[in-house]
């Protein structure tokens, strides 16, 4: 394995263009999931290669084997647990889930996560709902996983989600952003954050996404279950803040033909239409 | 009352000393030495919670909720995933 590089790109921009959510202030904006690694030295890696500041768990039944001890890698790495409710196919399990988490790790934030059925891992849109408004009155901060679906984000913003979380394409699938178009209506019409989630294959999906807006971006696949978990990490903190950049930058509009770029004036050679046939 | 309560254990059966809490099984299953208040002994993060019946209970009550015949309690921690 090559060591990686994990100094940011652009440190003084990081700190100028801080992510915000949930009333705190983070300064990278890739939120990294901790699922699919193979071990938890190749998780470390990976997660040091990221830059990542917050990270999600799942919570499962107690094991005396202690199958891994992820919590207290994340301790001690200084990165900011984020327990999700993966697995959960109602409201019910996922507010108990969630309630469990809090006490469990001590913190209200939940990455709300309410699937239809398992060959697509997709949101069901109707239990998601009812836990957002359940676990918003219960004092959570709710980072709310959800389709890419404008009017199920407002209606989430609406009932007082800390963040929306539309997926690019499903869990796992690396096919990155479907439907380019409604992840940039989804940020135009967002008063919280927007972050990017699941669907991520490679470097270049998730830079898209920044263009697009979002706020952050979060996966797990993509970097854990890459042959190299660590490099796919450094590309992945490399392509958000490129993407960052770019869409601060302004991108030029996209024309049906060229524009020259170099100026006609001094030219020596004239057009076919003007050259003597 | 049994002299020996069944407890339903994260989904097994799973036999409980007459008269013991939930503080007792946590610390017996974490293997960890537990304050009254459900915290490490040794200062650390604990990183359990517990629900008997579909409800948390949280950790400064472990010590007062006795375990009863046929409680369905859940034992739970973080793992990798999402």
């Amino acid at each position: 394995m090559t060591a990686i590089d994990t100094t940011p790109v652009r440190p003084a921009a990081a700190a100028a263009d801080p992510f915000l959510v949930a009333g705190e202030r983070f300064s990278s904006r890739l939120i990294m999931g901790t699922g699919g690694a193979t071990s938890l030295a190749l998780l470390e890696q990976a997660l040091l290669a990221s830059g990542t500041e917050i990270t999600t768990v799942a919570i499962r039944r107690f094991s005396p084997e202690g199958r891994d001890s992820v919590f207290a890698l994340l301790e001690r790495l200084g990165v900011r647990a984020l327990p999700n409710t993966a697995g959960c196919y109602t409201a019910r399990d996922a507010v108990l889930t969630a309630q469990l988490a809090r006490d469990a790790l001590e913190t209200d934030w939940v990455k709300l996560e309410v699937i239809a059925d398992e060959e697509t891992l997709l949101p069901d849109p109707v239990e998601l709902f009812r836990a957002a408004e359940e676990l918003v009155a219960d004092g959570f901060r709710v980072f709310a996983y959800t389709n890419d679906d404008p009017a199920l984000a407002r209606r989430l913003e609406d009932v007082g989600v800390a963040a929306v979380m539309p997926a690019g394409s499903p869990i796992g699938s690396g096919l990155g952003i479907l439907n380019p178009h409604n992840i940039a209506t989804i940020v135009d019409r967002a008063a919280v954050p927007i972050v990017l989630d699941a669907g991520v294959g490679t470097a270049s999906d998730a830079a898209l996404a920044m263009e697009l807006g979002v706020d952050a971006v979060l996966l797990a696949s993509a970097v854990t279950r890459a042959h190299d978990p660590a490099a796919m990490a450094a590309a992945m903190r490399a392509a958000v803040e490129a993407g960052r950049l770019a869409r601060a930058a302004g991108r030029i509009p996209k024309r049906p033909l060229a524009l020259a770029s170099s100026g006609g004036e001094g030219l020596i050679a004239r057009r076919p239409s003007e050259a003597d046939l | 009352m049994t002299d020996t309560p069944t407890i339903r254990l994260n989904g097994a059966p799973h036999a409980v000393a007459a008269g013991s809490s939930l503080l007792d099984l946590v610390a017996q299953l974490t293997g960890r030495e537990l304050r009254p208040d459900g915290s490490r002994a040794d200062g650390g993060r604990l990183g359990v919670a517990a629900a008997i019946a579909g409800s948390v209970v949280p950790r400064g009550g472990w010590a007062r909720r006795t375990l009863a015949d046929g409680d369905e309690v859940e034992v739970v921690t973080a793992v990798q995933g999402g």
